[in-house]
């Protein structure tokens, strides 16, 4: 594309850059000095040259994001697809980026059978639908989108945390079944000065902890090395959990994390330690959490992920101490907005060459 | 000596302490004061005989709960000098009739601050973030049907406005920060070495924020303090929190603008005329309900217990109260 460009007569300018090819797209930045004329060939070819470009949207995800997606590229719906085997081999040669999210994305056998894949870009921080280390070998560069949501998804556990212990969302259903009594003096759990544990004192981590320093919580956390905070480090979760009132899981979802809220786990944090799991359901071991919290051995859990989305344990359901939703960590407006543009901007900068906003591979 | 009290009130009886309550509403620390204090209650079961003649004598009331107290029944009890209130809010006394007649009043002070102000970043952050919504659409079996739940708008960075920068309101606006938001209040006077935005009036606060925490005590002066214009400068996205009274805000007006969609959402602790919750209400999704509960917790209870004994020694040994009202 860039050498088509230089070949042609009419814009035998000496030495401009070839490193900025979007220049006269990017609205932030000043056009390079060319007529409109030019500029506008210039943007039009590079735009027909991205709409041949296939890219594999694995699931629904984002309206905003799937206009754009079809607007600026080849859109293919993975979900759409009646018979998906039959769809990757007709389509295998134009696809060259994937789009997924924290329920599809792409898996060893989906990177085999796309031999034009160079990126895939995920609508999400986490990366555990993603097999990294095959992207690695076939030099697929991967993006996610960090950042963007820490402070939503640390808003939502400290709210999961008051919804649990304060009762809110039990006084909400309390009040409009019409069962408020006068003089109605059932208790509820303080938050304020309630030792929170953090587990994975990343992004994410560091904000919920900070959050809840507001609320003279004492923070403590579990990490895989100890970081340099003031907070207090604890080398093994079933000690983190002894040892607080409040457990949040807040790391990412690997091989080595999956189920590192076990039952021994749950026990050391006991009937009136409270789980907030914002990371990822398979992070615990799921049927050992419905049980203790049935049998009140653990005293209660907010939970916004599980391991089997949509599925929520029925068992769950008739619980007031706990509160279940349906993965909306960074379930706002104004986040995803910037999630999706995130993903855009890291697949335009791919395709025009240009360094990746938030790689990951 | 303990329990109920006898006919014979001698100078060596445990001093007379009378309860002023809604029947509905049992004062769970009762047998601490029943050990060192005759205690007089209007509705004990059965009937304390001596009730009627004792309650004359009684230089002390406790007031439990939201109960009036009002001109004819600090008649009724004569020999009443201190009022112990037992709410931050002390809307339900005739403090003029307290002034008129010398008696001393204390409320809660700050005992159920930290549990009020974390009740009210509960609410806003449930109204935002739909959170009790989303949770009644998991349990309806809603999600694997519908697949994606409605977005929510983001809590961090929200400007946000204090009605009321008192004990509860300090401790709203130091939480909020935590979560990158911007803090502006109204309050009767501007507080000095407070570094958020003051605003003379309320509805120059409600312009210039994205979610109303009302947390103010109700007087004649901030009856529906709130009112249609204040939320009309809030706006179309706008939130409100209620942690204070329902008469701070035009309650009639409140659901009108919420049923039409003119105002974003409520959170909403307490009411004009509870246990009265409008019917519209019950059926929006950006409301969030609570029965008066934002002080409800076993710290809250334990705080003003020792708050109500060590009142009750100063009184009686003529210290200095806590928490006392200033009535002039």
């Amino acid at each position: 594309m860039l050498a088509t460009i230089a070949r042609r007569p009419h814009l035998s300018r000496p030495s401009f850059s070839f490193t900025h090819p979007l220049h006269c797209i990017n609205q932030s930045i000043p056009p390079l000095p060319f007529s409109p004329q030019i500029l506008n060939h210039l943007r039009c070819t590079l735009a027909a040259r991205m709409e041949a470009i296939g890219v594999l949207m694995m699931c629904p995800m984002n309206n905003y994001l799937e206009e754009e997606l079809n607007k600026r590229f080849n859109l293919f719906r993975y979900w759409k697809q009646p018979r998906p085997s039959e769809f990757l081999t007709q389509h295998a040669q134009s696809i060259r980026a994937v789009v997924g999210n924290a329920t599809a994305g792409a898996d060893a056998k989906l990177i085999e059978a796309l031999p034009k894949l160079e990126i895939v870009s995920s609508f999400s921080v986490g990366l555990d639908k993603i097999d990294l280390t095959k992207c690695k070998e076939k030099g697929i560069r991967v993006t996610n989108t960090p950042d963007v949501l820490t402070d939503d998804v640390a808003d939502l556990a400290i709210g999961l945390m008051l919804a649990v212990l304060r009762r809110i969302c039990e006084c909400d259903k309390y009040v409009r079944r019409g069962e408020w009594k006068f003089g109605d003096f059932k208790l509820t759990s303080k938050f304020s000065g309630k030792r929170v544990g953090i587990i994975g004192l990343g992004r994410i981590g560091l904000a919920v902890a900070k959050r809840a320093e507001a609320f003279d919580c004492p923070i403590s956390y579990y990490s895989r090395s100890q970081k340099n905070t003031n907070y207090k480090y604890y080398g093994s979760v079933v000690e983190l959990a002894s040892n607080c009132d409040i457990l949040v899981v807040a790391c990412a979802l690997t091989p080595e994390t999956t189920h590192i809220v076990n039952r021994e786990v749950m026990d050391a944090l006991g009937p009136s330690g409270v789980l907030i799991n914002i990371g990822r359901g398979p992070h615990v071991d799921e049927p050992e959490l419905v049980s203790a919290l049935v049998e009140g051995r653990l005293g209660g859990a907010g939970l916004d992920v599980f391991e089997k989305e949509p599925e929520v344990p029925e068992q769950l359901f008739g619980l007031e101490n706990v509160v279940l939703l349906p993965h909306v960590g960074s379930g706002t407006v104004e986040t995803r907005k910037d999630m999706a543009d995130l993903v855009l901007r890291n697949l335009e900068a791919h395709f025009a060459n240009k360094p990746l906003l938030t790689p990951v591979v | 000596m303990a329990g109920a009290a006898n006919q014979h009130q001698t100078p060596e009886s445990p001093p007379l302490l009378l309860l002023h309550r809604f029947p509905s509403f049992n004062l769970y620390f009762l047998p601490f004061l029943q050990t060192k204090y005759t205690v007089l209650d209007p509705f004990a079961d059965p009937p304390d005989p001596s009730f009627p003649t004792l309650s004359k004598s009684a230089r002390v009331m406790l007031c439990f709960g939201p109960t009036p107290v009002t001109s004819e029944d600090l008649d009724r009890y004569p020999s009443v000098e201190y009022v112990l209130g037992t709410s931050a809010g002390i809307n339900n006394f005739d403090l003029a009739a307290c002034r008129r007649r010398g008696i001393r009043v204390t409320s809660a002070g700050d005992a159920y601050s930290d549990d009020v102000a974390d009740y009210a970043v509960g609410l806003t952050i449930d109204v935002l973030r739909r959170v009790s919504a989303a949770d009644r659409f998991v349990r309806a079996g809603s999600w694997p049907v519908q697949n994606e739940y409605t977005l929510g708008s983001k809590v961090s960075g929200k400007r946000v406005g204090i009605v009321g920068l008192g004990s509860i309101g300090s401790r709203v606006a130091k939480r909020f920060e935590a979560f990158g938001c911007s803090i502006a209040y109204n309050s009767r006077k501007q507080k000095p070495h407070v570094t958020y935005t003051y605003h003379a009036n309320v509805k120059d606060l409600a312009s210039d924020v994205d979610v109303l925490i009302v947390c103010c005590a109700l007087t004649n002066e901030t009856h529906r303090i709130i009112n249609k214009d204040v939320m009309t400068a809030l706006g179309k996205m706008g939130v409100i929190v209620n942690v204070g009274r329902g008469a701070l805000i035009d309650e009639k007006e409140l659901v009108e603008l919420l049923v039409r969609g003119e105002i974003g959402g409520a959170g909403l602790d307490v009411f004009e005329n509870e246990p009265h919750v409008p019917e519209p209400l019950l059926t929006l999704d950006n409301v969030v309900l609570s029965p008066h509960k934002a002080v409800l917790t076993p710290d809250s209870f334990a705080a003003l217990e020792e708050l109500v004994r060590s009142n009750l020694e100063a009184f009686f040994s003529n210290q200095p109260l806590r928490a006392e009202v200033e009535l002039n």
